[in-house]
């Protein structure tokens, strides 16, 4: 809380003069160690300081390996596979950095679920989330622009798709679209300006980050309870030593899990195809982005309709940029007053829909969208005979299993000899998976839909009167149970 | 936080748990800290490739008799250079109690694989020993008062030994490592 008064005195002659001219060590004691933090933080508040620490990472190992990378469209895979095998533990930092991101992605999905549930981003902090929003927004750019820099398959093909979503937009997308590449194709100007750009973005985030946390600062961190502070004496501790602490030892459990990836399993989140590179005669079979960006995939992909004069393609690509525009307005869309959703038990419901929505838009992502969700579920396919007959084309239709495939053989060796017969399978209607997406991206905007109007209907739970009282309620709830308060 | 309310309630700190949890979290990480500092320090040194690329075979045949080849290992430039017969004799006659870098011309060639000397080839490093410019030699035509290399910088001059003579360079054109893989090739590394 900035409101709070400064608890620095200055010891000493020199940090008495230097107080008055530059108040940097009272600005790092309010800041980082007297901070008042609600004293009933979970261990899904330790997200921020890991993300943090995720940035940090990012940055130093991506600094490191610019100086062995090569911008260019000759040198760049070679220079990867460089860093893999002759740099000196080039093979790490690189290992670190990719899996980085996906580190970095995971905490803040963690950071932002959390932030949805406890109500974070409501007033007086709506600046705060949609600064996260900014970031979030920033580092996906960061990603996509990272990604193509190993000039793999999936770099190439993926840079591709997503510029070539700019070219759905009427009227400037094409000159829009050859401005962003800086010619007709990606070609080496176009992997230097986003090296250029992903060296730059991070610095960006850093600086968005320092905002982020200047406006947490303002009103102070939310807590569990939803409920703000009213008592800083009783309600709340110094950051240093509780969160500090607390924060460190969540931020190394994580990193052991970011260690488990980073060596034992390095490319289990890539593709192998970024292994091969770059050729533009040839797109991989199966184009899939990197999995943090799968949900958003899914829903650009799961529209294949036109809606008035609005084309399928433009179309898809107004609901991917709506999916994460509307994070933005999301403080104005929740119309309750009850912030955490321990007591929204509706809302709460759909809280958990939510991220189960999400989690299936990635799994939609991962898939070919006529692929069948459940393949038991899918028939088997319908066996046609296209023939000619007086001139006119005409088919004949087969069901079952092997017996179909003997009686379209048989039928077909019936025919007379300019019939010129041909045999085609028709796979069986099912539910395939672009069903399933344009369902779930139905779901996630609904979810936002909703918590509109379950705000102005809901009758949520008793909200302690303070956060002092909640605890005090659970610590006699679980005492009574004779369950460690934990 | 749990602490905090069972202090209230007359509960005590378990001191052993919250040591566990200090020593734990900070052995993770001034240990991971430590290690990454180890990692981004010795990235810096040269790459395998890079220490790969600091030998080299050159076949001495083709040099020109009377002037020399130049050749760059790990990109440091290396003279061979064909001595004629006269400047051979030039080189053995030196009294090397008036050099400044005393070595006779015999110390500074290596045996072929018959264990004789080639006296005919001599091979030195490229950088003048004063701040290592790259002396001018038969090829540019001015081999300096000694016959051998001039150094345009600061004026040190080297005889047909490649041994400092005149002017400010300390120390005489060091002698690479190198072998002969045959009579006609030999295998120069950093």
């Amino acid at each position: 809380m900035s409101g709070h008064e400064s608890s620095y005195t200055p010891t000493n002659a020199f940090t008495r003069w230097l107080d008055t001219r530059l108040p940097i060590i009272r600005f790092a004691q309010d800041t980082a160690i007297n901070f008042p933090t609600p004293k009933n933080l979970n261990y899904w508040y330790t997200f921020g300081g890991i993300l943090a620490v995720c940035l940090a990472v990012q940055i130093i190992t991506g600094i490191i390996l610019a100086m062995h990378y090569e911008a260019s469209v000759n040198g760049a895979f070679a220079s990867v596979e460089r860093i893999m095998r002759d740099v000196p533990y080039g093979w790490l930092l690189r290992y670190i950095h990719a899996n980085g991101a996906s580190m970095f992605f995971l905490a803040v999905y963690i950071h932002m679920f959390r932030g949805l549930y406890y109500g974070s981003y409501k007033a007086p902090r709506e600046v705060l989330w949609i600064l996260g929003c900014v970031i979030y927004l920033l580092m996906m750019a960061t990603a996509f622009l990272g990604y193509m820099l190993p000039w793999g398959q999936m770099s190439f093909h993926g840079a591709n798709v997503i510029t070539g979503l700019f070219g759905a937009i009427p009227l400037i997308g094409e000159s829009l679209q050859t401005w962003i590449l800086g010619g007709p194709s990606i070609g080496n100007q176009t992997l230097q300006r986003f090296f250029s750009l992903h060296y730059l973005l991070p610095f960006m985030i850093a600086a968005v980050v320092i905002l982020h946390i200047w406006a947490l600062h303002v009103p102070g961190n939310n807590n569990p309870t939803g409920v703000e502070v009213q008592d800083v004496e009783k309600e709340t501790v110094p950051f240093h030593p509780y969160y500090t602490v607390k924060d460190a030892f969540a931020i190394v459990i994580y990193f052991l899990m970011f260690a488990l990836f980073v060596f034992y399993a390095p490319n289990v989140l890539g593709h192998a195809d970024n292994y091969v590179e770059a050729n533009p005669l040839v797109t991989p079979a199966h184009i899939v982005p990197e999995w943090y960006l799968l949900p958003f995939y899914a829903i650009l992909r799961a529209i294949t309709f036109d809606l008035g004069p609005i084309p399928a393609k433009l179309l898809g690509v107004i609901f991917m940029f709506a999916a994460i525009a509307v994070l933005f307005v999301l403080p104005w869309l929740d119309t309750s007053k009850v912030k955490s959703m321990r007591y929204r038990p509706v809302a709460k419901q759909f809280f958990f829909g939510f991220v189960a929505t999400c989690m299936l838009l990635g799994w939609c992502g991962a898939s070919v969208p006529t692929d069948p969700v459940i393949k038991a579920l899918q028939g088997q396919p319908t066996l046609v005979v296209t023939y000619t007959e007086n001139g006119s084309e005409v088919t004949s239709e087969y069901k079952g299993g092997g017996e179909a495939y003997e009686d379209a053989k048989s039928f077909m060796e019936t025919l007379p000899a300019d019939a010129s017969p041909s045999l085609s399978a028709v796979p069986a209607p099912t539910f395939q998976f672009k069903h399933l997406s344009l369902i779930l991206t139905f779901c996630y905007f609904g979810y936002f839909i909703i918590l509109f109007f379950i705000g102005l209907t809901e009758k949520p739970k008793d909200v302690p009167e303070s956060i002092h009282k909640s605890i005090l309620k659970r610590h006699k709830a679980s005492t009574a149970t004779a369950i460690p308060a934990e | 936080m749990t602490d905090q309310t069972s202090l209230e309630h007359g509960g005590a700190v378990d001191e052993d748990r919250r040591n566990f949890i200090h020593i734990a979290t900070g052995a993770a990480a001034f240990g991971g800290a430590a290690m990454f500092a180890w990692v981004a320090v010795d990235q810096w040194n040269p790459a395998a490739d890079t220490k790969a690329a600091s030998a080299l075979d050159v076949d001495i045949s083709k040099v020109p008799l009377g002037s020399e080849i130049r050749v760059l290992i790990g990109g440091k430039p290396f003279f061979i250079r064909h001595r004629t017969p006269a400047e051979i004799a030039a080189a053995e006659a030196v009294d090397i109690k008036t050099l400044r870098d005393p070595q006779t011309d015999d110390e500074r060639l290596r045996p072929m694989q018959n264990g004789e000397l080639n006296r005919a080839i001599l091979i030195t490093s490229g950088a003048c020993t004063h701040l290592g410019c790259v002396p001018v030699g038969p090829a540019q035509g001015n081999t300096g008062e000694y016959g051998g290399w001039y150094c345009p910088c600061h004026g040190s001059e080297y005889d047909t030994s490649g041994r400092i003579r005149k002017g400010p360079a300390p120390l005489n054109l060091p002698v690479p490592n190198y072998t002969y893989v045959s009579d006609t090739v030999v295998n120069i590394s950093l």
